[in-house]
C-alpha cells in the first residue's frame, strides 16, 4: 500500500512497552527514498528502539509501522561484538548476510578506507576499522534503505567528517533512504533533511541549521567541517525524571508526556527546571 | 569389505563424524555444549522409552530429543531459573530418568554400557546405510542455512533487518542436532557424543580463517580421530568410544601447542594488532 508513495517505511504513533514502561512512545516518522532522516536524543530516549521498530525487528505495541516489502536493507548496529571463537575475516564477514561481487565488496572497501584490512580477522580490528568494515558491509549490499546506529562511535573527528561525507555520497548514488543514529544531541551531518530529537516520545523535529550560520559552531569546528555538518537549535519546554514522570516548564510533574499534552509549550519558565536534564 | 566389523566401525565412525563437525562448529561458536549435552542424555531416556514401546531405537531417541529442546526452549522463556541450571537440571534428570526407567524393565536385557560409552564395532550394514541417508540430509540442510544461520550467529538483529529468519533456522538446527545426536548414540555412547561434536571444531578453530574452513577442517580432524581412535582399541584393547574422544582430544592438544602456531604464523594474509 506504500508502493505509490516515497516511504520506505513509516512508523505512525508507533510505541513499545516493556514491563509496563513505555521506553518510546507516539513515534511519527518516515523515511524516503534519497532522505536522510537523523534520530537524535540523549542517553535510553529511545533511539535504538526506534530504528528497530523502523526495521521491523521488534513490532510496536501501539500505533504501526509499515515497512515496504522485498526492501534490500543495510544495517549497521550500535554494538557488534565478534566472538574470538568465530574465524571470521573482513571480506567473509562483507559476505554475511548474502553473495555479493567481489567487484562491489572492493569498492565499499575502499570507500570506507580498509581495503588494506581485507584479509585481517575482524576481531583483531579495532573500534574505529571494525566500525568503517561494518559500514562497508552495509552499503556494499546496495541498499534501498540503509540504517546507522551511531556509525561514527570510536572514529576520530576526521574520519567522521569523511564518513558523513561518505554517507551523503552514498545516498546520492544510490537514492536509498537513510536512517542515521547520533550521539550528538546538537550537531548532525548537513546533508540530513530531517532530524528527529527523541526522549520517549518525539520531542521536536525539523531541518537541521547550516554550522556556518552559526559563529559560536563555526569556532568549534573549523572551517573544513562546516560544509560537513550542521546544527539543530533547540530547547526544550520539559524534563523527563529518573522515575519516568515529566516535569513541566511550569514546574508541574505529570506521569506523561504527549504532543496533546496541553503542558507541551507553556509560555512561562519555572525556575525548577534549571537541575533537570535535557529532555 | 563391509563383511568385517572393524571396517564397518570405520565407516560408520567416519560417517558420524563428517555429519557431526559441521553442527559442532555452530555449538562452538553459539556456546550450545550444554545444550549438546543435555539433549544427548536425553537420548538414554528415549533408549528405555523406546524398549519400552518396542519402537525403533533411533526414531525414538530423535524424538524424545526434539521434546526436551522444545521443553527448554519454552522453560527459558517462562522459568526464574537461570539457562545453565535448566540445562543440567534437564540433562542429568533425563540420564537418572532413563537409567532408573530401565532398571524397572527387567525382562529386557539391555547393554547399557554400550548405550552410556557406544559401540561402534557392533555396527550393521543397516546403521551404515542410516548414518549415511540421514547424514546426507543433514549435510544437505546445513548447506541450505548455513549463510543464514552463521550470520545470525555474528548478530542475530543485523541478520534479521537485512531479511534473514533466526527463528526458522534455530528451529532447523536444533531439529539436525537432534536427528545427529539418534545416529552418533551409537558411535560414542550419550556421555560422550557432545565431545564427539565440539572437540575438532575447537582443534580446528586455531588453523581457520573461515567459517566454512572451520567446518571442512573439523569433518578431517574428526574422522582422523575416528581412525586413530578405533586402531588404539584394537591395539591397546580399549573401549571404542572413548578411544575416539581420547584421539579428539589429543588433536585438540596438538592444536593449542606451540607447534601449530608456527603453522597459523606462516599461514598468508596480514596479522593485524588489535588496539
Amino acid at each position: 500500500m506504500l508502493e505509490n508513495s516515497g516511504s520506505l517505511t513509516r512508523l505512525r504513533n508507533a510505541g513499545i512497552n516493556r514491563g509496563g514502561r513505555w521506553l518510546i512512545r507516539g513515534v511519527d516518522m518516515d523515511v524516503e527514498r534519497g532522505q536522510i532522516v537523523t534520530l537524535i536524543g540523549p542517553n535510553g530516549s529511545g533511539k535504538s528502539t526506534t530504528a528497530k521498530m523502523a526495521l521491523g525487528l521488534v513490532a510496536p505495541d501501539e500505533g504501526n509501522v509499515n515497512l515496504r516489502d522485498r526492501l534490500c536493507v543495510g544495517y549497521v548496529p550500535q554494538k557488534v561484538s565478534v566472538d574470538w571463537t568465530l574465524p571470521l575475516t573482513v571480506s567473509r564477514f562483507m559476505a554475511l548476510t548474502g553473495r555479493i561481487p567481489r567487484r562491489q565488496i572492493d569498492e565499499a572497501l575502499a570507500v570506507t578506507g580498509v581495503s588494506h584490512l581485507r584479509n585481517a580477522e575482524v576481531r583483531t580490528l579495532s573500534g574505529g576499522e571494525f566500525q568503517r568494515a561494518m559500514l562497508a558491509r552495509a552499503i556494499a549490499r546496495k541498499p534501498d534503505l540503509l540504517v546507522l546506529d551511531e556509525p561514527v562511535q570510536g572514529v576520530d573527528f576526521n574520519g567522521e567528517i569523511l564518513i558523513y561525507e561518505l554517507i551523503k555520497s552514498i545516498r546520492d548514488d544510490l537514492r536509498c533512504g537513510v536512517l542515521l543514529i547520533s550521539h550528538d544531541l546538537h550537531v548532525v551531518m548537513a546533508a540530513t533533511d530531517q532530524v528527529v530529537c527523541l526522549n520517549g516520545h518525539v520531542c521536536c523535529s525539523g531541518p537541521p541549521v547550516d554550522v556556518a550560520s552559526s559563529d559560536a559552531y563555526r569556532e568549534l569546528f573549523g572551517t573544513r567541517a562546516t560544509p560537513t555538518l550542521a546544527v539543530y537549535e533547540h530547547t526544550h519546554d520539559h524534563a523527563h525524571l529518573p522515575d519516568g514522570r515529566v516535569r513541566h516548564a511550569d514546574g508541574t510533574i505529570t506521569d506523561h508526556c504527549h504532543p496533546d499534552d496541553s503542558h507541551h509549550h507553556a509560555p512561562e519558565i519555572s525556575e525548577k527546571t534549571g537541575a533537570a536534564d535535557v529532555g | 569389505m563391509l563383511d568385517d566389523f572393524f571396517v564397518r566401525a570405520l565407516v560408520a565412525g567416519v560417517g558420524v563424524a563428517l555429519v557431526a563437525s559441521p553442527l559442532g562448529c555452530f555449538i562452538v561458536w553459539r556456546r550450545l555444549a550444554y545444550f549438546g549435552d543435555t539433549l544427548s542424555h536425553a537420548a538414554l531416556f528415549g533408549v528405555a522409552l523406546a524398549l519400552l514401546l518396542e519402537s525403533n531405537i533411533t526414531i525414538t531417541v530423535f524424538g524424545v530429543s526434539v521434546f526436551i529442546a522444545v521443553a527448554l526452549m519454552f522453560l527459558q522463556k517462562r522459568a526464574t531459573l537461570s539457562a545453565d541450571s535448566l540445562l543440567g537440571l534437564l540433562a542429568h534428570s533425563a540420564l537418572a530418568l532413563g537409567l532408573v526407567a530401565l532398571a524397572f524393565m527387567t525382562w529386557v536385557r539391555v547393554d547399557l554400557m554400550g548405550f552410556l560409552f557406544g559401540d561402534v564395532l557392533s555396527a550393521s550394514v543397516n546403521d551404515i546405510t542410516v548414518i549415511y541417508v540421514g547424514g546426507a540430509f543433514v549435510i544437505s540442510v546445513m548447506v541450505f542455512i548455513w549463510r543464514p544461520l552463521f550470520a545470525a550467529t555474528v548478530n542475530r538483529e543485523l541478520a534479521e533487518a537485512e531479511g534473514v529468519n533466526p527463528d526458522r533456522d534455530d528451529v532447523v538446527f536444533m531439529l539436525l542436532m537432534a536427528g545427529v545426536i539418534a545416529m552418533a548414540m551409537k558411535i560414542v555412547g550419550v556421555l560422550l557424543i557432545t565431545a564427539l561434536l565440539i572437540i575438532p571444531a575447537a582443534a580446528a578453530r586455531r588453523f581457520a580463517t573461515g567459517p566454512e574452513q572451520m567446518a571442512v577442517l573439523a569433518a578431517l580432524i574428526g574422522s582422523a580421530s575416528v581412525f586413530a581412535g578405533l586402531f588404539g582399541s584394537l591395539e591397546w584393547d580399549t573401549p571404542s568410544g572413548p578411544s575416539i574422544v581420547v584421539a579428539a582430544l589429543l588433536f585438540f592438544i596438538i592444536s593449542i601447542s606451540p607447534l601449530a602456531a608456527l603453522v597459523t604464523r606462516n599461514r598468508p594474509g596480514p596479522i593485524v594488532d588489535g588496539g
